[in-house]
């Protein structure tokens, strides 16, 4: 089965929030952000604004009948600001007016004054003031100070890498319908329904049965709607609870940008030592998360920087620092890897010195270094079923490296205009909520007489495919064919609390629940049959492609007729059931536990060709061998793995957030901020998936795919910088990612800014990519 | 003013007074509940609002892909606009069939734009399908969920299909490939009806366009003045350029171009004198914008908007170019050297109208090269670009030269000393050296979202060096330059 949405989608059929026919009198919002980082509300003036043509109202926090809140982890984040702003983008007002245009009009007529406070946008400097949010943790494992002392190596260093917009290609929205008695529906282009639904109650003071979200699906979701789609949906709640009237509220592609946090930056110090034959011994590590103005989920991001601090790597000596570190930027959020990324690129970077101290090749550290069964995480799990070490051979046997190394290598002998790069990029990825309470979910399901099926979860449906996985799960739980079955929108009534989609886990979780539910109708037609066919064992019943079977053979019986018989026989066609995942769990207090029900493993080669002249550079090829254990449905798992690998790729070279020391976004806008187009992906690509691989954790054997390759991309960062040091002759070069072409080519010529900088006619400071490039990052050993 | 807009949306024929400004994508959905079109930019970058607009040519359609985020549909009279809507037959389309097969399809919202896009390429591209012509054709389509290789792969399908051998080669090779298409059900059949429908509508008529009363927009191809000024448009006075297809083409009158203000990046690229004068100016053009930009954007556009970037602009200022305006009371002719300035501030009165650039056609002697680095190499504004025209004897020696460079100062940038010096000089290393110095003092780049000042002149650099290691490599290599 292909898709199971596609064929809508190829004719432009397909409804998001705002497609669908809208109810009469809806009204449209926009929102009224701050224009400035940080500072105390003077005065709001809305007086041009509210005589602007269409508009009907203009809400601010004291229009908010229960809780200006809408912090789902900690509670320090309002709906609409109230006495100060911490952001530039913060929404402080929501004009709603006739039109959309006219919505948009009225907002440029709010005018506020703000008395300016301290601005931050770096990481470092809110934990030196003391702008910590929550606790910092620290993983340990092992003794890492008395572990230096073996080390025949030791470096220090720092990595640097920045944040990332999701892009979906959908902007944030709702739609907030009124009915009768006060309730409210509110199509939510949402990753998360129940945050919707309990934040939409607490803002306004009613109970969450009071509230039904419903979403259809997302036009791409990446991590950006799973808190923040949260916002906009009360928002519209809240104009249609004021005004009794439909309400939607889209945001146009700049109001997202600017008023929505992002993948987040990190800023990292470690230390790591290693014996001269490159075994690494101990590593140490500090990570400062630049997490914006807000916590929204940072410090859950913070926390899978821990788990992943180490990649697929097994060092006996470990201790992983973290802290949130509030700053004015937008609330940072989930994205694809949720934090585990920015683990692996310090770790990335850490062994790369290693390799440059000792003289050798990055990947022989790599591989020397992969885990193993039996090997110890530093947050205290077992390593079972490990993948490394086989992705990794795989990959160097199926794509023949050693003739790519050669080749590569013969080229960058041989050409100066050009540089190539390679880099090898294993991946170990912990698959499960780490708050472990969220790694449960439900499914109901519903049989009509007709024999057609219908079945609700809490998965939401953003283009990863969950919808058609549910139906090739369901559809081989009930031995029928797919196309009887329908999978419905993602609805707080027929599904209550459920988690978000989100974590890699959504088949795991809703199509373990799915499985269940289908067991018990199984159950409940093995006993009709069995009492039919005058047979004590129900186990001997069966359904295979909607026939009825006994011990293997044709009963004459198939699906319709069964589901009929069973209806008449007052049997229950519908069932409702519940899934957790067994045996996760995560200590705090001791920073140990089993938080993962399993790994997800794999290993990308890419190799990148450097214009020495331009600093621009293409990717040659990408060959990736990835564990999806039984994969159920290869297609589109396929595009999880392509689609992730292009968003890494895109995150380690051309995204580029930049913001000023004020902390306004300047890549506010498609034509500044670039992501992955088709002529930057290359053509080369191949996916090997590993064979005879199972996963006795997930649904009929198969693995999470949806984070995991994301992380393929870091590769792309080690081979740019491979190639840019093949022209330089190996000079020191930062771990400061996105490497843009900018870098690349002041890294390339660095020797020529000092004769360009005498000729200058106007002043120009030296920014800081610069001194990145030219300040060496010296190991100390 | 109000005129009324009559056109073929899909199968139906529209007769409105909306404004003339307003976005033909703002139209679709908010007038027609055509929802099938996606906004998801507004600027042109993403194409998930792609149509078709198909006009009569000599009796035959012609159809072209754009953004309708940047279309006025004041412009659309006259013509044929196709959203996905109107490319649904009952069965799915040999692109909506490999897009499906090949889960060319994730969360769908970019998936009708590259619909349309990949149609426009089955039904109207010219010479043998490629899997190179299929990626130009959705070079202004972006994609987050799929990394573009699955597209890609349902691209090849159709390139193999259409292609030698292929189930529908002959489709492609028939003589008028879209009604061969509509006969075997790829398109709609009412596609047929098309010229005689478009043809029945009368034109409108319109004075000059440096006349009338006066107006508060003069939209050309819309591409930038939409991104900058769009939330106005729809309320003012528009005069819509495009109205005039006398400011469009391309002659050679002897050794002089005369190219219409309103002629297309597109059209410019594929007229075979420039193509003969400029041999890469494809190569150029598929670094400066999208084919669906391309085929809006106007070279009078891009000068007017006086962007210090603007990517045609600073290929036309090495040609020489010579810019006239016609305004009430006659014609007056500047130099496009003298044009520009300050930053965004030119030598054009009010009312006065660009109708007409005009260069010299060079001799057998002069090479022309343009240059560009922005940070994604394709459907990205340039950090740095630059143009060169050369004229050298046989010998080597340069007797001419106008080296223009954009993105490092205020305005579009020539630079003259670097020129004189270069006259007279034969290429070699040492000559480029000295020459590099001099541009270092000729510019004064700022340090922008696009790129800190060090790094333009950094790259101001390696662009002169690029011209003549791309033009003269018997003469420079880039190892002895570098």
């Amino acid at each position: 089965m292909k898709h199971y949405d596609a064929i809508l989608h190829v004719r432009g059929e397909s409804e998001y929030v705002d497609d669908v026919t809208p109810p009469a009198g809806m009204l449209h919002a926009a929102v009224f952000a701050s224009n400035v980082a940080h500072g105390r509300i003077v005065s709001l003036d809305l007086e041009a604004a509210r005589a602007s043509d269409g508009v009907v109202a203009i809400l601010t926090a004291s229009d908010i009948p229960g809780a200006n809140q809408i912090g789902g982890v900690i509670e320090d984040e309002a709906l609409l600001a109230e006495g100060h702003v911490h952001f530039q983008g913060e929404p402080v007002a929501l004009v709603v007016a006739e039109s959309f245009e006219q919505a948009l009009k009225a907002v440029a007529k709010i005018k506020m004054e703000v008395e300016l406070g301290e601005i931050i946008v770096d990481p470092r400097v809110a934990f030196e003031k003391g702008e910590v949010i929550g606790v910092p943790r620290t993983f340990e494992m092992g003794d890492v100070e008395a572990a230096w002392a073996a080390c025949d190596v030791v470096i220090e260093g720092r990595s640097d890498v920045a944040g990332q917009e999701h892009l979906y290609l959908e902007t944030q929205r709702a739609r907030a319908v009124p009915s009768e008695g006060g309730r409210l529906r509110v199509y939510s282009s949402t990753q998360g329904p129940y945050a919707v639904q309990k934040t939409v109650a607490k803002v306004l003071g009613v109970p969450h049965h009071v509230i039904e979200v419903d979403v259809r699906r997302l036009g791409g979701g990446f991590g950006g709607k799973e808190d923040q789609a949260t916002a906009w949906g009360c928002l519209a709640a809240l104009a249609a609870w004021n005004l009794k009237r439909p309400v939607e509220l889209v945001l146009n592609r700049i109001d997202d940008l600017k008023m929505t946090g992002k993948r987040h930056p990190y800023s990292a110090d470690y230390k790591i030592g290693a014996t001269k034959d490159g075994k690494i011994l101990a590593y140490a590590v500090r990570h400062y998360q630049n997490a914006g103005a807000a916590c929204d989920l940072s410090l859950a991001v913070l926390e899978r920087t821990l788990f992943h601090s180490t990649n697929a790597y097994n060092i006996a000596n470990v201790r992983a620092f973290a802290a949130s570190c509030r700053t004015n930027l937008p609330p940072n959020t989930a994205f694809r890897g949720f934090g585990g990324p920015q683990g692996m690129f310090a770790i990335e970077s850490a062994l790369t010195e290693v390799a440059e101290a000792l003289g050798t090749s990055r990947e022989e550290i790599q591989y020397r270094n992969l885990i193993s069964d039996g090997d110890m995480f530093p947050y205290g799990q077992e390593v079972e079923h490990a993948q490394a070490q086989r992705t990794w051979e795989e990959a160097i046997d199926s794509f023949d490296y050693a003739g790519m190394r050669r080749a590569v290598d013969k080229h960058n002998a041989t050409n100066t205009a050009t540089k190539k790069g390679l880099a090898i990029m294993p991946i170990c990825f912990g698959i499960s909520f780490t708050a472990t309470f969220l790694n449960q979910a439900s499914a109901l399901l519903h049989i009509y007489t007709d024999g057609s099926v219908s079945i609700s979860t809490g998965g939401v449906e953003m283009g990863q495919g969950i919808n058609t996985k549910i139906i090739n799960i369901a559809a081989k739980a009930l031995g029928i064919r797919e196309s009887r079955i329908f999978v419905e929108s993602t609805n707080t009534s027929r599904i209550a609390n459920m988690s978000p989609s989100a974590a890699s886990a959504t088949t795991d979780l809703n199509g373990g629940a799915t499985i269940l539910a289908a067991g018990e109708l199984m159950a409940r037609f093995r006993t009709l049959m069995a009492q039919e066919f005058r047979i004590n064992d129900p186990g001997t019943i069966t359904i295979v492609d909607e026939q009825v079977l006994y011990r293997g053979e044709a009963t004459g019986w198939d699906w319709e007729k069964l589901v009929n018989k069973a209806y008449m026989s007052r049997i229950a066609l519908s069932s409702h059931a519940f899934y957790a995942t067994p045996n996760v769990w995560f200590d705090k207090t001791k920073e140990k536990g089993r938080p993962f029900a399993y790994h997800a493993y794999g290993t990308a080669i890419i190799q990148v060709t450097l214009d020495c002249l331009r600093g621009i550079y293409d990717f040659d090829t990408v060959r990736i061998v990835h564990d999806l254990g039984r994969p159920i449905n290869e297609l589109v798992d396929l595009g999880q793995i392509e689609g992730g690998l292009a968003q890494g790729l895109g995150w380690m070279t051309l995204e580029e957030l930049a913001y000023n020391d004020q902390g306004r976004l300047l890549s506010h806008a498609l034509s500044t901020y670039k992501a992955p187009d088709g002529f930057f992906m290359p053509d080369d690509i191949q996916v090997i998936l590993v064979e005879d691989s199972d996963n006795e954790s997930g649904p009929y054997g198969s693995k999470a795919v949806g984070e995991p390759p994301l992380m393929y991309g870091i590769g792309a960062f080690f081979a740019i910088r491979e190639a840019v040091r093949a022209y330089t002759g190996g000079q020191p070069m930062a771990f400061d990612a996105p490497l843009t072409p900018e870098k690349a080519l002041l890294a390339l010529h660095a020797d020529k800014l000092g004769g360009l900088s005498a000729k200058r006619t106007a002043k120009s400071s030296v920014s800081a990519a610069i001194a990145a490039a030219v300040v060496a990052v010296i190991p100390g050993k | 003013m109000t005129t009324t807009t009559q056109f073929w949306l899909n199968d139906r024929l529209i007769t409105t007074s909306a404004s003339a400004g307003m976005l033909v994508l703002d139209y679709l959905r908010k007038q027609e509940r055509l929802v099938g079109t996606k906004e998801g930019c507004k600027e042109g970058d993403c194409g998930a609002c792609a149509i078709l607009i198909g006009e009569l040519v000599d009796g035959r359609m012609h159809y072209q892909p754009v953004t309708s985020c940047l279309v006025p549909l004041g412009e659309m009279h006259g013509k044929h606009v196709v959203s996905i809507e109107g490319l649904n037959s009952r069965e799915l389309s040999p692109v909506q069939d490999a897009m499906v097969n090949r889960c060319g399809s994730q969360c769908g919202f970019c998936t009708p734009g590259f619909v349309v896009s990949m149609s426009w390429y089955v039904m109207c591209a010219k010479g043998e399908p490629s899997r190179d012509g299929m990626k130009r054709a959705i070079s202004g389509n972006l994609c987050r969920c799929t990394g573009y290789a699955s597209i890609v792969r349902a691209g090849d399908d159709l390139v193999e299909g259409f292609g030698p051998g292929g189930n529908w080669e002959s489709i492609w090779q028939a003589d008028d490939r879209i009604k061969a298409m509509a006969e075997a059900n790829m398109v709609p059949a009412y596609f047929n009806e098309m010229p005689k429908r478009l043809a029945a509508i009368a034109p409108h008529v319109v004075e000059p366009a440096h006349e009338g009363a006066p107006v508060d927009f003069h939209v050309a191809g819309g591409t930038d003045l939409y991104v900058q000024k769009g939330e106005h448009i729809p309320d003012g006075q528009v005069k819509i350029l495009n109205r005039h297809p006398e400011m469009k083409g391309i002659r050679l009158e002897g050794d002089t171009f005369h190219v219409g203000a309103l002629t297309t990046f597109e059209e410019f690229g594929a007229n075979a004198d420039i193509a003969k004068m400029i041999p890469r100016i494809q190569d150029y053009l598929f670094l400066i914008a999208s084919l669906h930009l391309r085929n809006r954007a106007t070279l009078s556009g891009n000068i007017i908007n006086a962007s210090p970037i603007g990517d045609m602009t600073i290929l036309l200022l090495a040609l020489d170019s010579e810019l006239v305006f016609f305004e009430d009371d006659g014609q007056r002719t500047v130099a496009m050297k003298d044009f520009f300035k300050s930053y965004k501030v030119y030598d054009k009165r009010p009312r006065e109208i660009m109708t007409e650039i005009i260069f010299p056609k060079v001799d057998a002697n002069t090479r022309i090269h343009f240059e560009k680095v922005s940070k994604r190499k394709c459907l990205d504004i340039a950090t740095v670009n630059s143009a060169i025209k050369i004229r050298t004897s046989d010998e080597g020696v340069i007797e001419a030269v106008n080296l223009t460079l954009g993105g490092v100062a205020a305005v579009p940038l020539w630079l003259p000393e670097t020129a004189k010096y270069l006259v007279g000089k034969s290429i070699e290393p040492a000559t480029l050296h000295a020459a590099l110095d001099i541009a270092q003092g000729e510019i004064s780049p700022i340090s922008d979202v696009r790129g800190s000042a060090d790094y333009k002149r950094l790259l101001a650099r390696q662009f002169i060096i690029a011209h003549f290691v791309e033009l003269f490599p018997d003469r420079m290599r880039f190892e002895q330059v570098v």
